[in-house]
This record gives structure tokens, C-alpha cells and sequence, in this order.
């Protein structure tokens, strides 16, 4: 058992034992955090597999953002969590059975034919460039049709969660821009006619009285 | 489980519990949204760590390359995700989804 085998079962451990905390979590607060620790060990467990860029991707998008998006909005919502406990072992043997038939199966499935232990040697010059560099090239010449997709996607994504979020104040004071564009001088302006210069007839009783 | 020297099915079992441990979420957390959607997340990880896996011991970067599409379709999946939340909580005052049947279906 070398080094890599011992590293592999201790992160492997650990992701197990922080994704069963997410689920039974008593507060959500711990739950987030115990998925903070998942997703940190399983990016330690794709260093091992030589997917370095993808492994600090996890940690810097996931548990940089999403993570931190997440505890946001569980510290956001007031929500009682005693409720949700209610009957939350009543199901377990169900979900148990189902959660060990699907783990049996797959693994009955992916144990057969995949006992391979040594990765097939990168050529010298891919092996001179590094993972991140691969992919990039890969990203940016094979796939960058996807990759446009991908960004639009990201784009609405923002958009929608803006769309969804956004909440006006009822007494704030705006002015309606369609409106004010739609204005004409006619709606605003009242000319009025006016001879420059007016006599006064009261003007010359005033000083003979 | 043998000790011996890591195969391509240690990683695959890895991803195949770290799935069933989260579908097991699913019908734990039936009633907390929040938790749901950490499950979800969680099974896109298991998803993502067979195909790292497959990557590296079929030498083909094209697995590395869905996995980053991957994380770019989930984090908008959460992101979109907490917002409806957000919506939801601020309009009926819980996220239970028991209470959430004004659609009768």
C-alpha cells in the first residue's frame, strides 16, 4: 500500500463521512459546512487523479461561491428546522434499501470491466505541458462552440437570478423612463401669446386723480 | 475491497456510494429545499468524479473538459436554484415541501 492508496482511502473517508453529515444534519447551517469539507476532499481526490485545474476550480467555484451563496441564503431565511425533523428516520429503511441497491448495482457494473491501475502514459510533450494547459488547449480549439453556449448560459443565469430577486420598493418616487421618452414638447410646453409691449389704460387716471 | 494498488474501480465506487449517499438525502430531506439542493449538488459530484476518473485512465482529456461544463451548468443550476428559494420563502413564509401544493396537480 503506498503513499497515493493511503491518501485515496483517507479522503475518501472523510468525503464519505461529510456527505452522510449533509444529509442528517440536524441545523442546515452544519449542513453547508459539512458540504464545504465533501467538496474539499473530493477535490483533493481529483488532485490524486492528476486534474489539477479542475481540483482548484472546485474549491475556488464551489466552496469560494456556491457554498458561500448557499450559507447566505440559510442565514437569509428564518427557517425552523425542528419541523422539517418530524418523522425523518420513517422513511430511512426505505431509502436505505433503495440508496444500497443503487450503490450494489452500480458497483457490480463498474467493478467488472475496470481493473486497469496504471493510467496510459501521457505522450512527452503533453506530459511537458501540464493538465492545465492540455485542457485549455482542448477547451479553446475542440470545444469552444460549447464553450460560447456555456457563457451565454452563465449570462441568463444571472439575468434570471437578478429578474427573480429584484424587489422594487413600494414608496420609492421613480420616474417611469418609457414614459418620460415618450414625452413631446406639446405635453410640456404652453406657448403663450403675448404683445411685447401693452398699454395701460388705468395709467392716466391714476395721475390725474 | 482489496488493498492492492488503486484501480479505475476504487474511483468508480467512490463516485457510485458518494451517488446512492446522496439519492439517500433525498428521501431523508423530503421536506427541506435547502438540503435537497445540497444533495443535487453532491450527486453532480459524484457524476463529475467518474468522469475525472474515466479521464485519467483512458487518457482522454475530453472527460476533463465535461466536468468543466458541468461545474458551469451546476453553479447556474444553484445559483437560479436559491433565488427561486428566495421567492418562495418571501411569498408563503416556508420553504416546507409539504406546504408547497397551491398547484394541484
Amino acid at each position: 500500500m503506498n503513499v497515493t492508496t493511503a491518501l485515496f482511502y483517507l479522503f475518501s473517508a472523510v468525503l464519505l463521512f461529510a456527505s452522510f453529515r449533509v444529509i442528517t444534519a440536524r441545523s442546515t447551517v452544519h449542513a453547508a459546512l459539512f458540504l464545504v469539507l465533501a467538496f474539499f476532499n473530493a477535490a483533493c481526490v481529483w488532485m490524486l487523479l492528476k486534474a489539477e485545474f479542475l481540483a482548484i476550480t472546485l474549491v475556488l467555484v464551489y466552496v469560494g461561491a456556491v457554498m458561500v451563496l448557499f450559507l447566505f441564503v440559510v442565514m437569509m431565511l428564518d427557517i425552523n428546522t425542528d419541523r422539517f425533523r418530524e418523522g425523518f428516520w420513517r422513511h430511512f429503511p426505505l431509502a436505505g434499501i433503495i440508496g444500497a441497491v443503487i450503490a450494489l448495482e452500480m458497483a457490480l457494473v463498474l467493478m467488472q470491466g475496470h481493473r486497469q491501475t496504471e493510467a496510459p502514459a501521457l505522450s512527452a510533450a503533453a506530459a511537458e505541458m501540464g493538465n492545465t494547459r492540455l485542457l485549455g488547449i482542448e477547451l479553446y480549439t475542440k470545444y469552444i462552440y460549447p464553450l460560447q453556449i456555456a457563457a451565454v448560459l452563465l449570462l441568463v443565469a444571472i439575468v434570471a437570478a437578478i429578474a427573480l430577486t429584484l424587489r422594487r420598493r413600494k414608496d420609492s418616487r421613480s420616474m417611469p423612463v418609457s414614459e418620460q421618452l415618450k414625452a413631446r414638447k406639446a405635453d410640456r410646453v404652453r406657448l403663450v401669446k403675448m404683445p411685447p409691449v401693452r398699454s395701460n389704460p388705468d395709467a392716466s387716471e391714476e395721475t390725474s386723480a | 475491497m482489496s488493498l492492492g494498488p488503486l484501480t479505475l474501480g476504487h474511483y468508480l465506487s467512490l463516485g457510485g456510494i458518494l451517488f446512492a449517499l446522496s439519492v439517500l438525502g433525498i428521501f431523508l430531506n423530503r421536506r427541506n429545499l435547502i438540503v435537497l439542493l445540497m444533495a443535487i449538488e453532491l450527486m453532480l459530484l459524484a457524476v463529475n468524479l467518474n468522469f475525472i476518473a474515466f479521464s485519467h485512465f483512458l487518457g482522454d482529456m475530453s472527460g476533463q473538459v465535461f466536468v468543466f461544463f458541468i461545474l458551469t451548468v451546476a453553479a447556474a443550476e444553484s445559483a437560479i436554484g436559491l433565488a427561486i428559494l428566495v421567492v418562495l420563502f418571501r411569498n408563503r413564509e416556508s420553504i416546507n415541501v409539504e406546504e408547497l401544493d397551491e398547484l394541484k396537480g
